[in-house]
């Protein structure tokens, strides 16, 4: 612009209409006024169609009654419990599988990437076959596949599989004792809490350490004997304030105890088995972005190669890694509403579904489904947009 | 997301629409040379389709029925199916003109949604399926079982009030489609199936051996079946309720698809009025007065419809509670007069 008004000379100056300066912001103006219209359009009509059509409006039914069921809750609820409460539900669910999604696709894509460099030729090519198995098969199948195998594969109740003490697998879940907590266990909660600070630190101080002497410190089995001793000893101190509640069979089905249903299972699977073999693939790609030479020098001053991987060649692979990575994650949360299809009670298909059905109010849940999905996946990406530039090299 | 996104897109048709959904949907039908109908994603005896495509079933008779009343000829129907989930939002946002998809009539579904019930071609009431060796005589024996069932659907309710009010404890798992309920049911997911009862029996015959799962005698609610239309059309709304009227006085007075031809000399005045001899009242509806006698020649009287869809094997639905009100059944119509 600056550029623009020092090219005409000052007297010879074009009337206002075409200054670019004032057009650009007539222009804006203009789309600004076209973006607020046609959102006040739709709003307006929306609501004027839903009054005379007499469909209910507002978000009073969020206080309502739900009267359904629904298999599986991370927060109390029942029948009694509101519409309000089904959508922190169903939201739960939703949640909770995604994070486990995220979590098991990461680990098994990162070990198939790095299997499928492997130099040994069997394991390089099962990898191989992995990917383009899993990455070319609808995901909607997969999810079929792994619900029926887990249904059919699975005994019913009375002949279940009993795994360890108390533990039981049969085609309605996997049961397992939960504990209940007696009076002074938050001693042991505070206990735990403590063990992770103390970790933190003890970490924080072993790199400055190594650092400044260039000495390293067993920081892993340090690690590791601090997060079980402490807790240890305050159940010690505190005489084992938990007892057990185990699942025993009464009638149709296992009563008590604690049940992951074989949507998740299956869910779960499918799931991360599919959106492992994308990572897989991005995390070969990233690997081979960093110059072999990196790999030689290492090798020459004498590193490991579990160590040279470790150390020098994934930091800057994942420098490539993690943008695309984000859309995995995001690929994975928005994915898992195709658990409408097998009965797992997440947020399209408690809220969605059921709550939409029994309230009729398709415009406020539909818009409140959207708004959550857009939610996390902001949050996810605000996430990974910061671990990006934590690891984004720095430029001195 | 493509469950999703047909009611992400079903909601937006409903947020566009530019006051079109109060327009007179009889014109728009005439004008456009076919009936709209919502209908199951295929419940055998209700709404089911053949290898060639072709649709049959009493609630698809409605459909037939509603478009003999309008262009003489029962084949100027487009089907639409629908999951039990979308069928509001699909009639609301005017996808649909009328919808005839075993729909029970309840309270909320009446006034909050803006839709109007035309009647009830089926008193249906919920019952359970379950596999013969769990020994399970009654309902009252179920407690702690699973129960799946359909999403969106009032016998998801319905079986958590049963349970609840009977201090039963139980676990429910709810698909979105009729097909995967069977099919998770059939995989040893649930102890128990509930649905309508003439659905228990119309999904049954889908299962690996039928003969291995009973229906429970229990009945635990009452689930009027009927078409629905959107709210604020009257005259859409009449000629709907009378299309089905039309069909069960036809069946009371004996008026059947084989003697409707001989019928159209009758003397009697009642017969004359049904057939449009007499009266005007199809003009009245905004059709031609031949509209009951084509609805009789085209589909057939109630009765016949029953028979033809739900008394045949492998369903073999009895009449019971659907008989003719003059012999000791709930079908009543108000005489055409």
């Amino acid at each position: 612009m600056n550029k623009d008004s020092h090219i005409a000379p000052p007297a010879a100056r074009a009337s206002f209409w075409n200054d670019p300066k004032i057009r650009a912001v007539f222009y804006q103006a203009i789309l600004l006024i076209a973006v607020f219209y046609s959102g006040w359009y739709l709003f307006n009509n929306t609501t004027e169609n839903l009054e005379r059509q007499g469909i209910a409006s507002g978000f009073g039914f969020l206080e309502t009654t739900a009267g359904f069921g629904i298999i599986t809750h991370l927060i109390p609820y029942s029948e009694e419990s509101t519409y309000g409460r089904a959508f922190l539900v169903s939201l739960l669910n939703t949640l909770i599988l995604s994070f486990m999604g995220i979590v098991a696709a990461t680990i098994l894509g990162v070990i198939i990437g790095i299997a499928r460099l492997s130099k040994n030729w069997l394991v390089a090519k099962l990898a191989s076959v992995y990917i383009e198995i899993f990455r070319n098969i609808p995901l909607l199948l997969q999810i079929f596949f792994w619900y029926f195998a887990v249904l059919r594969a699975l005994p019913a109740p009375r002949g279940s599989v009993n795994l360890f003490d108390g533990m039981f697998l049969n085609n309605r879940g996997l049961y397992t004792p939960s504990p209940v907590f007696g009076e002074g266990f938050s001693l042991v909660t505070w206990a735990i809490i403590l063990a992770f600070v103390a970790v933190y630190f003890l970490v924080k101080w072993a790199h400055k350490r190594q650092e400044l002497t260039g000495q390293q410190f067993h920081t892993v089995y340090v690690s590791i004997g601090i997060l079980i001793g402490l807790p240890l000893l305050a159940l010690i101190i505190t005489g084992f304030p938990i007892s057990w509640d185990v699942p025993e069979l009464k009638g149709f089905n296992f009563v008590g105890g604690m049940v992951i249903i074989p949507e998740f299972m299956a869910l779960w699977f499918a799931l991360s088995i599919y959106t492992a073999s994308f990572i897989a693939e991005i995390v070969r790609a990233g690997i081979q972005s960093v110059s072999h030479g990196q790999t030689e020098a290492a090798y020459a001053l004498g590193i490991k190669p579990s160590i040279t991987m470790r150390l020098v060649i994934l930091p800057q692979a994942l420098r490539v890694i993690v943008p695309p990575l984000s859309s995995q994650y995001l690929n994975l949360t928005k994915n898992s509403s195709l658990a409408a299809a097998i009965a797992y009670p997440e947020l399209v298909s408690v809220f969605a579904g059921t709550v939409l059905n029994q309230t009729g109010q398709a415009v406020e849940i539909i818009l409140i489904t959207m708004g959550v999905y857009l939610a996390i996946s902001l949050l996810i990406s605000m996430f990974m947009n910061w671990y990006n530039a934590k690891i984004a090299i720095v430029e001195r | 997301m493509k469950k999703f996104t047909s009611t992400v897109m079903l909601t937006s048709a409903l947020v566009l629409a530019a006051g079109q959904a109060n327009a007179a949907t009889l014109d728009d039908v005439k004008a456009k040379g076919f009936l709209q109908c919502g209908v199951s994603q295929g419940l055998p005896g209700f709404s089911n389709f053949d290898d060639k495509g072709n649709w049959s079933g009493v609630d698809v008779d409605v459909c037939r029925a509603v478009s003999s009343a309008i262009f003489g000829n029962a084949n100027q129907v487009k089907y639409t199916p629908l999951s039990a989930k979308e069928r509001f939002t699909a009639l609301q946002s005017g996808e649909i003109d009328v919808l005839s998809r075993n729909t029970t009539w309840t309270a909320t579904r009446d006034t909050a949604l803006g839709l109007n019930f035309t009647g009830v071609n089926y008193y249906d009431g919920q019952g359970f399926m379950v596999r013969k060796d769990l020994g399970v005589k009654k309902a009252s024996e179920l407690s702690g079982a699973a129960v799946c069932t359909n999403s969106g659907t009032t016998t998801e309710l319905n079986v958590s009030d049963y349970f609840r009010s009977n201090g039963m404890d139980y676990k429910l798992v709810a698909f979105e489609k009729a097909d995967e309920v069977v099919a998770a049911y059939d995989a040893g997911r649930c102890d128990v199936y509930t649905t309508d009862q003439s659905g228990l029996y119309a999904q049954r015959i889908k299962l690996k051996d039928p003969s291995a799962h009973i229906v429970l005698p229990d009945v635990i609610s009452k689930e009027p079946l009927g078409p629905v239309v959107r709210q604020g059309d009257d005259q859409w709304f009449n000629l709907v309720k009378w299309s089905l009227f039309c069909m069960v006085d036809a069946e009371e007075m004996g008026i059947s698809s084989k003697n409707v031809a001989s019928k159209m000399s009758s003397s009697n005045p009642g017969v004359k009025r049904l057939l449009g001899k007499e009266g005007n009242f199809g003009k009245n509806l905004g059709v031609s007065n031949s509209w009951c006698g084509d609805i009789v020649k085209n589909v057939g009287n109630y009765g016949e419809s029953f028979a033809r869809n739900l008394s045949v094997a492998p369903l073999n639905i009895k009449r019971g509670k659907n008989a003719l009100w003059s012999e000791g059944g709930l079908q009543y119509a108000p005489p055409i007069r």
